[in-house]
């Protein structure tokens, strides 16, 4: 799937050379509208190629619900209101950055607990390797070995 | 012994969460619209342009919407199973959703593999497919009595699904 969206983003470019000009005439319509639009589809999740946004999607629905996005912008809705908008049509996997709720904690904590979980793991068994490890410790017959073998060396 | 017990542990906990992983169909997004009211929507249908459907037409009954297109590859690999069970006892009425299509060509796709629908509403620009959050056709809502949404089929209805999941759920929801 990826790669048919690939190509096609491939044959929008083409499309959008010098020349086709003309059908490229919508997105300049009204700058400050675009710019909401973008800004509030860079952080959707476009459902045909889903690793795309939906404002750098080429697809078919993508270029659909970017101009669903306008439609609401122009009628006066807030940035919230186009993502509730779209939310309850195609559900939370719209959103790369998801809402703190009931549903989504695990998402949203989940990697802290594993981290306290990777900490917590980290120190017993530093802990337990320190009781492990001891200093060596000479006898005195040991130390008086040692240092006769150096003097000897000298 | 006891040395091998959690990393063996954790281990068979990560491929069961794999195995379950590669199962799951990253395609297919659970929808928010089950168990709400089928949105509203009033379109020609695509036989008659001058004659529009609403799903209102439909209020006391339990029925299919199947959202189909005529360049819609996998479309063509539901339409025997629909056309099928169209004639079958069991059948309930399904209406089809033309999605995104030029009127001539569905009504083509229809005359050549057949027509299961009680009828097709036409839905040329798009705009009711995303009231209903269609991202790949076909996709086909299951509607109870009272108009709300039961169930959604991503992709091509299946004899099994339609034996396995939406049959039962249509008997249930008649009764």
């Amino acid at each position: 799937m990826k790669r048919i969206c690939q190509v096609l983003a491939l044959l929008a470019a083409f499309h959008a050379l010098p020349g086709t000009a003309k059908e490229a005439a919508p997105l300049a319509e009204d700058p400050v509208v675009e710019q909401r639009m973008v800004r509030i589809t860079e952080e959707l999740r476009c459902l045909v190629c889903q690793n795309e946004s939906l404002a750098g999607s080429q697809a078919d629905l993508a270029k659909d619900l970017r101009q669903e996005v306008r439609g609401l912008i122009k009628e006066g809705k807030s940035d919230q209101e186009v993502r509730d908008f779209l939310v309850s049509r195609y559900g939370d996997f719209v959103l790369y950055r998801p809402q703190l709720k009931s549903t989504t904690y695990v998402l949203w904590i989940g990697p802290f607990v594993l981290l306290v979980i990777g900490v917590l793991a980290l120190v017993r068994y530093l802990r337990r390797r320190a009781t492990q490890v001891r200093q060596p410790t000479l006898s005195e017959a040991e130390r008086q070995r040692v240092e006769a073998l150096l003097k000897d060396d000298q | 012994m006891n040395k091998f017990v959690l990393p063996l542990g954790i281990f068979i906990v990560l491929v069961a969460l794999l195995a379950v992983g590669l199962k799951l169909d990253p395609r297919e997004v659970p929808s928010p619209l089950i168990d709400k009211p089928a949105p509203h929507f009033d379109v020609p249908q695509l036989h008659d342009a001058a004659v529009n459907f609403t799903p209102k037409a439909m209020a006391g009954k339990v029925w299919l919407l199947n959202v189909w297109a005529s360049w819609c590859v996998s479309c063509r690999e539901e339409h025997p199973v629909l056309v099928a069970f169209s004639k079958s006892p069991a059948a309930i009425p399904v209406i089809g959703l033309n999605y995104k299509d030029k009127r001539e060509d569905g009504l083509r796709w229809l005359a050549r593999f057949g027509d299961p629908y009680q009828l097709s509403a036409f839905d040329a620009d798009g705009r009711v497919g995303i009231e209903y959050g269609v991202y790949g056709v076909p996709e086909s809502y299951l509607i109870d009595k009272a108009g709300v949404i039961r169930f959604k089929q991503i992709g091509p209805i299946t004899p099994e699904v339609l034996e396995q999941k939406i049959l039962p759920l249509a008997r249930e929801l008649s009764r």
